[in-house]
């Protein structure tokens, strides 16, 4: 309401100064075409944040119920062990999804770069395994992990009769195997956007840098790739997001297995509401999970402030 | 045979089917400064990477320093370029974009400072060194990006359209410090450009170029004064050439409408035989009014169209036979647009075209 009300305030503020009437004004139809969207976006992202924040401070159980128990819930999460290995799962899941995916999505990126043929092939081929469902991607990869099914009993059919792979079956090595099926499926979108910031940079960049005789390898190390800082951020932050809330491949290939070695905070979390009736803790273990997120953004938005800043600054 | 620090042969580039260079061939003597001069898409800058060596060519040879340098890498080929975008590293400092070229190719560390530091004082940045491209003007830039072409001590300086990024006051500014540098060092310089005062205020000598084709390799004097063919006198002169279409009998050229223009003093390329299609062009400044005029061997009176007054000197626009023609003078003359004027002009220095070859007769 408060949002019409300044806006016909505005209205009449432009009314009397006619040359900003255009970037005060508010588009009736525009607003009504987006309030369904408002509404989606309040209503899901801030007012259910909102009450998985306050239930965490609840004893709920199957129903959520507003009798506080102050940070109890908060105690237990992070005296329980299965919520600290899960922490620890997600940041060695990661720190190397990440960086495997930053790496292998900027050869790509270079490779795509180098003028090949069929290069629209190549990136639909790319890209293709994110237009799946993470579900079915770690059942691929289950399958292609599987000693029965996949590499190794292949390899053995060739011959080799010792081989041995099956990174999901043994503890120490299960959560390498997520991370591989994880980067394969998100390794494409990666390549996308730093693709997207290669061609961005100025050809004669890279005349100049012909002329100056720097090998090619080091021109993308060395030039491109600091001027590419925007499309590494977005890729940053998309990967982010995505390892914070690491779920569904992880149910897939191993749920959670073998033993604990694969649990991340959201399994804790959807296992807490569901299966074992707690709704308080899982929303602790939710409300937890939001910092990191907050954390990036704010990172972010620090960074392009500062940006921005330095940009005044020059000018 | 003379030594060229430039020679270019038989070059033809095809992108596809697309001909851009058609054997094309240059010869540049040492510590010349020439002009490619041409609208956009006239194959100009193509000309320059290729002999920088950023663009393969099709066909013939590129010699720089009398040595085929036609397949090799551009570093080895002794050249530096300045590009339009000024092309610097925009992470580093105004000193590493200076030196990074040099370390990478593992020079000692005191013959980069000394060379550093020469092209500081040459560009007078020394104090923008530390300093990086974000926090530099315009013109900084493009002294930072010569001076990137200055370290690398080469012969030859290829520039391509350095000053069509720069606004109208520091375009002139930076325009005779080129000029400066150029009589300082004294390199061979070969310069890209559209805009003709860069070209004619720049140039030893210009070319001027067409679908891939050199019209005119000549010194900025004979381009502006005795264009070879229609297109080289229209592209060249800020207002343009008058052309006046007419027949040309022996030295008598008359135009469409019958006015009939001496043309004795004029040096022809050849005799030309019978009555022939052609086009007389005359330089606004070359037409004269008043008492001046009468003395001319072409005299008409005329009545003045339109005045526009330059403060350096003054056009006025007016018609011979039917012809819109231009004419450029003094801008302390008193005259008004409906005014009874005399103009004049002599035939012998200007240029008759034929129309039928567009070429100078």
């Amino acid at each position: 309401m408060s949002q019409f009300a300044q806006s016909s305030d505005a209205a009449a503020l432009a009314s009397t100064r006619p040359p900003r009437r255009a970037r005060r004004k508010f588009n009736v139809m525009s607003i009504l075409g987006t309030t369904p969207m408002i509404l989606t976006a309040v209503g899901v992202f801030v007012v259910c944040i909102i009450f998985s924040f306050i239930w965490s401070f609840t004893n709920s159980k199957l129903f959520p119920n507003f009798n506080f128990v102050g940070l109890d819930q908060y105690y237990r999460l992070w005296a329980s062990d299965r919520w600290n290995i899960s922490v620890g799962n997600v940041f060695v899941f990661g720190i190397w999804s990440m960086v495997a995916n930053m790496v292998f999505g900027y050869l790509l990126a270079v490779f795509m770069d180098q003028r090949i043929q069929q290069e629209d092939l190549f990136r639909s081929i790319f890209l293709y395994p994110f237009a799946m469902s993470l579900v079915v991607t770690g059942l691929v990869w289950q399958w292609m992990f599987d000693p029965n099914l996949g590499i190794q009993s292949a390899v053995r059919q060739l011959g080799w009769t010792d081989f041995q792979f099956a990174p999901l079956t043994n503890q120490s090595t299960a959560i390498y195997g997520v991370v591989l099926g994880g980067v394969w499926n998100g390794v494409g979108v990666t390549m996308a956007i730093l693709l997207a910031g290669l061609r961005g940079v100025d050809g004669e960049i890279w005349k100049a840098a012909k002329i100056d005789g720097i090998p090619a390898w080091r021109t993308y190390l060395f030039i491109v790739l600091p001027m590419m800082k925007g499309a590494i951020l977005t890729a940053f932050i998309l990967q982010c997001t995505g390892v914070v809330r690491v779920f569904d491949i992880v149910i897939a290939m191993t749920q959670g297995g073998p033993g604990v070695s694969t649990q991340m905070p959201a399994i804790y979390v959807i296992q807490h509401i569901t299966d074992r009736v707690n709704v308080g803790q899982g929303m602790a273990a939710a409300s937890t999970m939001l910092l990191p997120v907050i954390a990036v953004l704010a990172l972010q938005g620090i960074l392009q402030w500062n940006a921005r800043r330095k940009k005044e600054k020059a000018l | 045979m003379t030594q060229h620090s430039v020679s270019i042969r038989d070059l033809s580039l095809n992108f596809g089917n697309v001909k851009v260079l058609e054997h094309l061939d240059l010869d540049i003597a040492q510590g010349e400064f020439i002009v490619l001069l041409g609208p956009s898409g006239c194959g100009k800058s193509t000309l320059l990477n290729c002999i920088a060596g950023l663009l393969d060519v099709s066909d013939g040879q590129i010699f720089i320093g009398g040595r085929n340098v036609t397949w090799e890498e551009p570093k080895d080929r002794g050249i530096g370029m300045v590009f339009q975008s000024y092309a610097l590293y925009p992470q580093m400092t105004v000193e590493r974009n200076l030196s990074f070229g040099l370390r990478v190719a593992g020079m000692k560390k005191d013959e980069i400072d000394k060379r550093v530091a020469r092209a500081a004082e040459i560009l007078q940045i020394g104090p923008l060194l530390q300093r990086k491209p974000v926090e530099l003007s315009g013109g900084q830039r493009q002294r930072v990006a010569i001076g990137r072409a200055l370290v690398r001590d080469v012969d030859v300086f290829l520039f391509d359209e350095p000053l069509s990024n720069l606004d109208a006051k520091l375009r002139s500014d930076l325009r005779v410090e080129i000029k400066r540098l150029h009589q300082r060092l004294k390199n061979t310089m070969i310069y890209v450009t559209h805009d003709q005062i860069e070209a004619l205020t720049l140039a030893d000598r210009i070319a001027v170029m067409k679908n891939g084709v050199i019209q005119q390799l000549s010194d900025p004097h004979t381009i502006y004064n005795k264009p070879v063919n229609l297109y080289v006198a229209g592209f060249i002169g800020s207002p343009q050439m008058n052309m006046l279409n007419g027949t040309l009998n022996g030295t008598t050229f008359t135009t469409d409408d019958g006015t009939v223009i001496s043309a004795v003093n004029y040096q022809f390329m050849a005799p030309v035989s019978g009555p022939t299609k052609a086009i007389l062009g005359v330089r606004p400044e070359h037409i004269v009014l008043g008492e001046e005029a009468r003395a001319m061997p072409f005299s008409l009176d005329v009545e003045i169209e339109i005045v526009e007054p330059m403060g350096s000197d003054t056009l006025a626009w007016t018609k011979i036979g039917g012809h819109p023609v231009t004419f450029r003078c003094n801008s302390d003359v008193d005259i008004k647009s409906g005014q009874k004027a005399v103009i004049g002009f002599d035939a012998g220095r200007g240029s008759i075209f034929s129309v039928e070859t567009t070429n100078r007769l």
